[in-house]
């Protein structure tokens, strides 16, 4: 079993080394140059050229993902028949008390997000075959999938602070080259660093918790730990002069990482950017894997949430105020995978809201079912851009499927399931997290279950919009882009069928597991619940009419969508004339691009400038070397001079030195 | 366990190299080829001497090994030895002059001087290392800023004369205090040895202490360099040639930080912790200020000389954390950015080779005929932002624990840099590799040649391998620093009368 999970994770690296450095131009041109290229074969590197290099890196990192995926599946049920493994590797970091190791740890938690990341990045690999098939850099791109896919395994399965930031930079940097994976685009290398940095504002207050963890509990290892964080109830750290918490304080620090990789509110303007990256990049890093790892930290830490309960409602706040934003700025979005994006990052503040409350096998349930779903939707948006030569636009597609009708099915599927259409995953874990938020019988979570329910009907209508507007109707796209107008081959449609069987019946299939009466066998000892916390048995109990809520909102949400798409088409343009500046508002996404562009970067700028001209060169410089040079010398005189007479100063004056040092030694000795 | 003297050998060696340079004749091809290869000939030979040290030293043993004492002249104490501190900055230093020396082929303004120059130099630096004689220590610290100095000035850029006016002006200023310092420890003393010094903690009053740490501060905070005396760093590098750059980066810049360990700490520790707080404030401003000038530079190598000034920020906060991971941390960061800043000199050099600039905004799209470059830029530059799995973090994450430990005010701020860094090295390398390829002096350029790419490799294996192993350097200096941390405290319970916790934490 090892074995198995050393190979699980090292795997995907080796291919991504294997294709990354043998199968790129990295090494073709060493000591050479390479043909001059046409001006304008530069444009934008996608479906203007063909592909003339070897298979074998992409069917290398695929064939390699597959056997990684079928492994994780054996480790999945391994572990959940009661098993966990820790397998150290070797040592990392030792200095004093502070030590890590590289190992891999697998419990029920870790084992469920393995399945997580190794399916869909297999079937984003396969996918990629033939989404990416034109492109010219393709071995790049599949070496960049794998590393990703490393990175992301090294955090789940991290035994440690020290490894899990590992990953968590780790994805952060496979996040930022694919991104920017199309790097003759402005917008795309512009996308790039905004998600790099914004996750390092991130990464930021990660560190500092891993500092705090570190001098209360001396480690920075899980066991140790955890198994401490009870006896440190009541005791404070003194950090910036405030006498706070110590489990507070240690995880309001980790969640602010959380908030960052997670882009939740406030760390979340890097998402709907990052859709610059190829659309399977947005699939699996930033729905389905990558952008979970908020979560799961928090999973992760549970025996430390689970005693900081003003952290936890700072997780709720947090939640539940994205979900509805999140959900309020998708009402508006025109371009496909920007309302999807801002659905992701809807759905991750209804699983934090689930965390915040305690609820951590909740939340991990719906961050499981989502991946299915959340992954078929970005890969059949990515099935009709491909289809409509690279469109974006909702707006120019319409009636497409009479065009693509097999994509259209596998849309529909995941678009019932993320609104939680009855017996779909999202029915089962998204519903359960709202009733969850009622059944903790707490004001701020009460707040939390209203803007979920809210954000529910949200969700159903930007879905539904998303649906008519697409793929009903008359088409509204050129003649000679409908002309072209293709079904995408096997090998795009394959992973689209398996995720729908997932977003069908993936929460039907597993929700005994994750929340229902085997749930405490399942999760075993890798969550940690208060003695008190008994959320998961109370959400089965709540009234009818919370229960119901969900579902009429989904039906009001689609009703809605009918509505203004289908009867109504005059509607959405009067309603956004007459309620102009809300519309700007949220198709602006409550301009928090333009008040960080003003609050921060900006003012970097600004005072980088100022630094360099007045600090360095006019008061530094001023009043040092320039002044004394001013005062004793004239610096035109000196330039005749440097190389015959300062040298020999300088060594004049040492030899002095060295003079009267040695005086003194020989009237001393 | 060696009974010839290794360390005399390693110093002096490339001096006897120069000297070779010297007597061969003439300015002919032949000649230069002659030059190049004994140059280059000396340094491998010297490493390879240097790897012999690295395999015989005992990282567990107390003390200083390898010792040799000899008197000089009569008069003068030759004495030289290393421990843990001291023995990864010597490696460090042979290690990297065969890559300097290669990165060097293209020399073509009086190649002769030029070779000797480095070489000398390197005698100077290693000597420095090793010294364990105020007097020897003074010597080689300051010796090696002569030949700096003329590399700077005869093979530097346009407004070299005056880079290294300024350069001369800041290290002169130092370096006289300094000196007055150690006349007063050995009249305090009665020894000019440092070894002796060290043996027992320090019993030099404390007003006297504060003084002392002051005059040696002078000195390395200009060689650090320390906010706000780093104003010669980034003309001194703008003006060097590569070769120079690389080696004021990569190993002039960690004597201060080396200098603070081998003597302010043990020598002074009272006053090491009285001035801890303005170390602090002076560290933090480094890493937020030229993080933020960094971010606006227009020239490649000012901003990477920039870049240098604030993670020397965090070698200074490491340091006066006085803790175990705050000054592991140091001096890891100080072996990282010997590896990670000199490979980024070496590839700015690579381009200005090509293209005779180092203004940002004249490059741009070399990715799509640099592929090598772009690999092998991309991979120091997250070195560079501190990426875990790269030796780079390591020193980072160590430094900043142990100032969390101390004060988290400081601990806070300096966090910040890791949000900066990102920033303008991201910045630049958006500026420089990607984007379309547009400009017309652009479409030719090369790839790295196999010389480029030979120096480049191992530095950035080590990189990658200290990244995921940090023990292997960790390993060399663990004892040293524990040694150091109990002179420290000790000096520090004579001088209080009371046990210092933060020092006294393992």
């Amino acid at each position: 079993m090892e074995t198995l999970l050393k190979l699980i994770v090292f795997l995907p690296l080796l291919g991504a080394i294997l294709a990354g450095l043998g199968g790129t131009a990295v090494f073709r041109y060493i000591g050479s140059a390479p043909p001059v290229q046409d001006a304008h074969d530069d444009d934008d590197g996608h479906h203007h050229h063909h592909y003339d290099g070897p298979r074998w890196p992409m069917l290398l990192t695929t064939a390699l993902l597959m056997v990684t995926a079928v492994l994780s599946w054996i480790a999945f049920f391994d572990v959940i028949s009661g098993n966990t493994y820790k397998v150290v590797l070797m040592e990392w970091v030792r200095s004093g008390e502070m030590t890590a190791s590289w190992a891999l740890r697998v419990d029920t938690l870790t084992a469920v997000m393995l399945v997580v990341v190794t399916t869909v990045s297999a079937l984003v690999h396969l996918y990629s075959l033939g989404y990416m098939s034109h492109d010219p850099h393709q071995p790049r791109f599949f070496s960049y999938l794998s590393l990703f896919t490393f990175a992301m395994l090294m955090l789940v399965t991290s035994d440690n602070l020290l490894q899990m930031f590992f990953g968590w930079e780790g994805v952060g940097l496979a996040s930022y080259l694919l991104i920017g994976f199309w790097y003759n685009r402005d917008s795309a290398n512009a996308a790039a660093i905004k998600a790099f940095v914004v996750n390092r504002v991130g990464d930021f207050g990660f560190a500092l918790g891993i500092f705090a963890a570190f001098v209360l509990f001396g480690s920075i290892e899980f066991d140790p730990i955890f198994a401490a964080a009870g006896e440190m109830q009541g005791k404070t750290l003194t950090f910036l002069g405030w006498e706070v918490p110590a489990l507070e304080l240690v995880a309001l620090l980790l969640f602010m990482g959380a908030m960052g990789k997670s882009a939740q509110f406030l760390l979340h303007t890097w998402l709907p950017d990052a859709m610059e990256g190829p659309t399977p990049v947005s699939a699996l890093i930033h729905a389905a894997t990558m952008v979970t790892a908020g979560v799961f930290l928090v999973a992760r830490m549970s025996p430390v949430y689970e005693l900081a309960p003003f952290t936890q409602d700072v997780v709720v706040v947090i939640g539940a105020i994205t979900a509805f934003f999140a959900a309020t700025v998708g009402l508006v979005q025109n371009d496909i995978k920007r309302i999807i994006a801002y659905s992701t990052c809807s759905q991750l503040g209804y699983m934090f809201v689930a965390m915040g409350i305690g609820a951590y096998g909740v939340g991990m349930f719906h961050l499981f079912t989502h991946a299915f779903f959340k992954a078929l939707l970005f890969l059949g948006a990515g099935s009709a851009i491909h289809a409509m030569s690279d469109e974006q636009d909702i707006w120019r597609m319409g009636g497409l499927k009479n065009y693509i009708p097999r994509t259209y099915a596998m849309m529909l599927i995941g678009t019932l399931a993320l609104t939680g259409f009855p017996f779909t995953a999202g029915y089962f874990s998204k519903d359960a997290i709202i009733e969850a938020a009622f059944a903790a019988h707490e004001p701020l979570a009460m707040t939390a279950f209203w803007l979920l329910v809210v954000a529910a009907l949200f969700t159903s209508f930007y879905s539904w919009r998303l649906m008519l507007v697409v793929f009903h109707g008359k088409p509204r796209a050129s003649r000679e882009t409908l002309a072209r107008v293709h079904e995408s081959p096997l090998v795009m449609m394959l992973p689209l069928y398996v995720l729908a069987l997932g977003a069908l019946f993936a929460g039907w299939l597993f929700k005994d597991w994750f929340i229902g009466a085997a749930e405490a066998e399942f999760w075993g000892a890798a969550l940690y619940r208060a003695a008190d916390n008994d959320i998961v048995q109370a959400l089965h109990h709540v009234p009818a009419w919370v229960v119901w809520s969900p579902f009429v909102m989904m039906v009001i949400g689609f009703s809605v969508a009918v509505l203004f798409y289908v009867v109504k088409t005059d509607l959405p343009e009067k309603l956004a004339t007459a309620l102009r500046p809300l519309y700007l508002f949220l198709l602006n996404k409550w301009y928090f691009d333009e008040l960080y562009d003003w609050l921060f970067v900006r003012p970097a700028f600004a005072f980088g400038r100022l630094f360099w001209k007045v600090g360095d060169q006019k008061i530094i410089d001023g009043l040092g070397p320039n002044g004394v040079a001013a005062r004793v010398l004239n610096l035109g005189s000196i330039t005749s001079r440097l190389q015959s007479g300062y040298v020999y100063h300088y060594a004049f004056a040492m030899l002095l030195g060295i003079a009267g040092l040695l005086t003194w030694l020989m009237m001393g000795g | 366990m060696t009974d010839w003297p290794i360390l005399s050998v390693i110093t002096f060696l490339p001096l006897i190299g120069a000297l070779f340079i010297l007597v061969i004749r003439g300015d002919d091809e032949v000649a230069r080829r002659n030059m190049r290869a004994t140059a280059l000939f000396t340094t491998l030979f010297t490493f390879a001497i240097s790897l012999l040290l690295l395999a015989g030293f005992d990282p567990d043993a107390a003390g200083f090994q390898f010792e040799e004492r000899r008197t000089w002249f009569g008069l003068m104490n030759y004495h030289v030895g290393v421990d843990g501190i001291s023995l990864p900055f010597v490696l460090l230093t042979t290690f990297l002059m065969p890559g300097v020396i290669l990165a060097s082929w293209n020399v073509k303004k009086r190649l002769k001087e030029y070779l000797i120059a480095f070489l000398v130099l390197q005698t100077l630096m290693v000597g420095v290392f090793v010294a364990l004689d105020l007097v020897l220590f003074y010597l080689f610290f300051e010796g090696a800023l002569i030949p700096m100095f003329l590399i700077i000035g005869i093979w530097g850029g346009a407004r070299r004369i005056y880079a290294s006016f300024k350069f001369f002006l800041y290290t002169l200023a130092g370096s006289v205090l300094m000196l007055l310092a150690m006349i007063v420890i050995y009249w305090q003393t009665g020894t000019t040895d440092i070894a002796q010094i060290l043996s027992s903690p320090s019993t030099l009053p404390v007003d006297l202490q504060k003084w002392l740490w002051l005059a040696f501060f002078a000195s390395f905070a200009v060689k650090m360099p320390m906010w706000p005396v780093h104003t010669w760093l980034p003309d001194a590098h703008v003006e060097a040639p590569t070769a120079g750059s690389v080696v004021l980066a990569a190993i002039l810049l960690k004597m201060g930080g080396y200098g603070f360990l081998r003597f302010s700490l043990p020598m002074f520790p009272a006053a090491s912790e009285f001035f801890a707080p303005l170390v602090f404030v002076l560290s933090v401003v480094a890493i937020i200020y030229t993080s933020l000038v960094a971010m606006v530079q227009e020239d490649i190598k000012k901003l990477i000389a920039y870049s240098s000034v604030a993670h020397m920020g965090f070698v200074t906060m490491g340091i006066f954390a006085l803790n175990k991971q705050g000054v592991d941390g140091a001096m890891f960061v100080m072996i990282s950015h010997g590896l990670v800043s000199g490979a980024l000199f070496l590839i700015v050099g690579v381009i200005y080779d090509r293209m005779h600039t180092r203004e940002i905004a004249a490059y741009g799209g070399l990715v799509h005929r640099m592929p090598l470059y772009a690999f092998i830029f991309m991979l120091f530059t997250m070195a560079n932002v501190g990426l875990p799995g790269t030796s780079g973090f390591v020193g980072e994450f160590l430094a900043l624990t142990g100032a969390f430990v101390t004060n988290t005010w400081v601990a806070f701020f300096a966090t910040t840099g890791v949000i900066l860094s990102a920033a303008y090295a991201l910045y630049l390398y958006r500026r420089v590799i990607f984007g379309p390829l547009q400009k017309r002096e652009l479409k030719q350029i090369a790839d790295m040649n196999w010389r480029e790419a030979a120096v480049l490799l191992p530095l950035a294996v080590l990189t990658i391998w200290f990244g995921v192993q940090p023990g292997a350097v960790i390993s060399l200096y663990d004892n040293a620093v524990n040694t150091l941390l109990g002179q420290v405290s000790a000096g520090l319970e004579l001088a209080n009368g009371v046990v210092k916790e933060a020092a006294a934490r393992p």
